[in-house]
């Protein structure tokens, strides 16, 4: 007899551990071929105010690190990437991509994040200014992070889309709670292993799955969450992110039509985007 | 040192001696138009509303009230002059705003007079900040139209059409400048709404662009009050909505917008922390933090309405702060002496009045110095409420008036956590004598804008904004740029 698979058990991550939703809820994935590929949690709102609890409490260290230390670790991401190709071509190709297409979505992926890796403390030095005022005071302005971020994945390419949205946020100093794609999750749940073993502090990166209508609301309207990024063309889920963003003024992204294959998918603008900008004054004369 | 002793020397024994301004010079029309496509016109709504002087109720003139119809026409006006407007060589279009700037530097003393008489504010501060600001952002921002390559690295701009900006009534033409200048330096178009208690200034700047041969239709100024600014939001044909005012109004405008294409920045309400160490030169410390909450007579968004005082000084700068505040002149903004002048407007003075009755009812301690207040107009002496705590109604709401709550602190995280509970994001103060004090605590307030040993210090080079509720976007220096372009 040949021998049977070990089949693993998809799980949510939240604070850096591995729960399964507390709903006790799950939804089934099929290939395109409708056989059964796994069950996948169908988290609940508790599961991601669970998750933003894990993320406030992570704000405060990871915004702290140095830009370095947030450099490393993003190429870390990367590198344990690499190193794990072939099981997420396995599980991207599983979902419906060619083989061929699978592989080129995960090289993307690590160069991705080898190229916000880079950025670390680059952008900095792009969007900070000392600015020549016309008193005798020393005056500059800096980014700083806004603080916990939502982030609906794009519904396609769950691997490539979700890091390519994600990068640029935790390069930044944000920490993020993620729905990831509902038909693709697999490889998304999965980037949620590597996030594990590449020093990525707990609650920094927090990934769910589910259902993105039952979810996307809590997602918008969460008090404790500073911004939202959304992934998608659904105009009627763009304008109700913005009506519930408005109630403790979310800081709104949203990413129509990106096709995340193409160079243009990345940019320093996209660190921009989850940045505030603190400007400190000084008096000169003593 | 008994602090008290000042008081004597600044009240009793000096002669208070009246330095008004000059008003002859001055011309306000007994009416005025919109200003749409270049030149003044009555409303299609036939109506108009007056403004009066908050200092004596004095009747100073009529400005028009735009109706949906006119708000359209201006939009029509600003969209018919877009294409032109941003197609003119970009050093041409840096050369009109120029001349802006130099127009409102040769009538600098008129607007700064019509200013304190329409809006309350002491001349010295129209005088010496708001309208030499005004010019000076006009200045600044020319001097980019043809450099933008420059502020976006690796990225070509281009503008995003027209722009509704609706400003607010504490500082009337120097908000209109933040607003116009870097519109109009990155090639937009403009429909401005002044606010409706001090809409004089923007009716002289509007003589001023029609005197700059602007092309017609680049600036339009259409006065009015909420219904007027709503229309402007919500008109399909806006590209780019800029408001400045409160958060509540803020809210409902990022509400409104959700699903359409309009880009939006919001300068919103705040609760400025002011922190005084220890180890803070405390005479410099108390005469900022008059600077901070008495500035404009507290009308201002970054007040620093929040005192924090370390337990240890506690007791001698309230001391001194009192002191200070028994010498503080509160009178006619065109005496050149004044301190703080009127309160903006009967419905502000209601809402000042309205706080410090909670602050009082929940058991705040109020201390407010003998003032000689006019008979006539609105004021408000400077009021500041100790024995408040985090919990207080005065402590967490904008109350946009002359009222400091005064709270003490122990450690360094006690005044962080204090200082950044709170929805608004705004501005904060630090004053220390220890550099890396003033750079832990700069790092870790989270607000847009920090003075470390000053306080409400502005320039047109430098960027403002708020964090959390305090609103997005900046306005001033190079980030102020970007909320006016898109990447090509």
């Amino acid at each position: 007899m040949s021998r049977l698979n070990v089949n693993k058990t998809y799980k949510i991550f939240i604070g850096g551990k591995f729960p399964r939703t507390e709903s006790g809820r799950y939804y089934s994935l099929k290939d395109k071929k409708d056989n059964f590929l796994a069950n996948m949690c169908l988290s609940s709102r508790k599961d991601f105010r669970n998750a933003v609890v894990a993320a406030r409490k992570a704000f405060e260290p990871w915004s702290a690190a140095t830009a370095l230390n947030r450099g490393q670790i993003l190429y870390r991401l990367a590198e344990m990437l690499e190193g794990r190709k072939d099981q997420f071509t396995a599980e991207i190709h599983a979902m419906g991509s060619s083989e061929a297409r699978a592989r080129k979505e995960v090289e993307a992926s690590i160069d991705r994040l080898v190229y916000y890796a880079g950025w670390s403390d680059k952008y900095q030095q792009i969007f900070s200014a000392v600015n020549p005022v016309a008193t005798p005071h020393f005056n500059f302005s800096a980014p700083e992070p806004t603080g916990v971020v939502s982030i609906i994945a794009p519904e396609e390419h769950g691997l490539l889309g979700l890091i390519s949205a994600l990068a640029p946020v935790i390069v930044g100093g944000n920490t993020a709670v993620l729905l990831a794609s509902e038909s693709q999750p697999l490889s998304s749940i999965s980037f949620a292993e590597i996030v594990h073993t590449s020093d990525v502090p707990a609650g920094v990166v927090n990934i769910l799955t589910g259902s993105k209508t039952e979810l996307l609301d809590h997602m918008a309207s969460h008090m404790d969450v500073n911004a939202i990024i959304y992934c998608g063309n659904e105009d009627k889920e763009i304008q109700m992110i913005g009506e519930l963003a408005s109630e403790n003024m979310k800081r709104t992204v949203f990413y129509r039509k990106t096709d995340w294959f193409t160079e243009t998918a990345q940019s320093p603008y996209f660190i921009n985007k989850t940045q505030e900008i603190k400007t400190t004054w000084h008096p000169v004369k003593i | 040192m008994d602090v008290t002793d000042n008081q004597d020397v600044f009240t009793s024994s000096w002669e208070y001696a009246e330095a008004p301004e000059s008003q002859d010079h001055i011309q306000i029309e007994k009416r005025y138009g919109l200003f749409i496509d270049g030149k003044f016109e009555e409303p299609l709504s036939k109506k108009y509303f007056q403004t009066a002087n908050p200092a004596n109720d004095k009747l100073l003139s009529e400005v028009a009230e735009a109706s949906e119809a006119d708000v359209d026409k201006a939009v029509k006006a600003a969209r018919n002059a877009f294409k032109k407007w941003s197609g003119l060589p970009a050093k041409e279009r840096g050369k009109y705003i120029f001349r802006i700037a130099r127009l409102i530097q040769e009538r600098a003393r008129e607007l700064a007079v019509i200013e304190s008489l329409d809006g309350g504010k002491p001349i010295r501060e129209s005088r010496d900040i708001d309208i030499p600001l005004a010019a000076n952002h006009f200045f600044y921002y020319a001097g980019w139209a043809d450099k933008l390559d420059y502020a976006f690295p690796g990225r070509k701009v281009k503008p995003l059409g027209v722009a509704g900006q609706i400003i607010p009534w504490n500082f009337p033409l120097l908000m209109a400048a933040w607003k116009l200048a870097p519109a109009l330096a990155t090639g937009n178009t403009v429909v401005l709404k002044p606010a409706e208690t001090t809409p004089l200034t923007a009716m002289k700047l509007a003589e001023i662009i029609r005197d700059s041969e602007l092309p017609p239709g680049v600036v339009n100024i259409v006065t009015g009050a909420g219904e007027t600014g709503a229309s402007l939001v919500r008109h399909p044909d806006i590209d780019k909505i800029a408001f400045t005012g409160s958060t509540a109004v803020g809210k409902f405008i990022q509400k409104a917008i959700s699903g359409t294409s309009k880009k939006l920045t919001l300068e919103l309400g705040g609760k400025g922390a002011n922190i005084i160490f220890e180890d803070a030169a405390l005479d410099q410390a108390v005469e900022g933090i008059v600077d901070a909450i008495f500035f404009n007579q507290g009308h201002v968004c970054c007040a620093g309405s929040r005192l924090f005082v370390q337990e240890s000084v506690a007791d001698l700068v309230i001391a001194k702060l009192k002191s200070r505040l028994n010498s503080l002149f509160v009178g006619n903004p065109l005496d050149k002496n004044t301190d703080i002048g009127a309160i903006n407007s009967k419905k502000q003075l209601e809402t000042i009045k309205k706080y410090i009755d909670i602050g009082k009812s929940e058991g705040g301690q109020v201390y407010q110095p003998e003032c000689n207040l006019p008979e006539h107009g609105n004021w408000c002496p400077p009021t500041l409420f100790l024995n408040v705590s985090q919990s207080h109604r005065i402590v967490q709401e904008e109350i946009f008036g002359p009222v400091l709550t005064v709270q003490t602190f122990r450690t360094i995280d006690e005044v962080i956590e204090k200082a950044n509970n709170s929805p608004y994001g705004l501005s904060a103060g630090v004053w220390t004598d220890k550099g890396s004090k003033i750079f832990h605590l700069t790092k870790k307030l989270k607000a847009g804008v920090i003075w470390a040993n000053t306080y409400n210090k502005f320039d047109a080079t430098s960027p403002f904004g708020g964090y959390k509720e305090s609103g997005f976007g900046r306005e001033g220096g190079l980030h102020g740029l970007k909320p006016y372009i898109k990447f090509e």
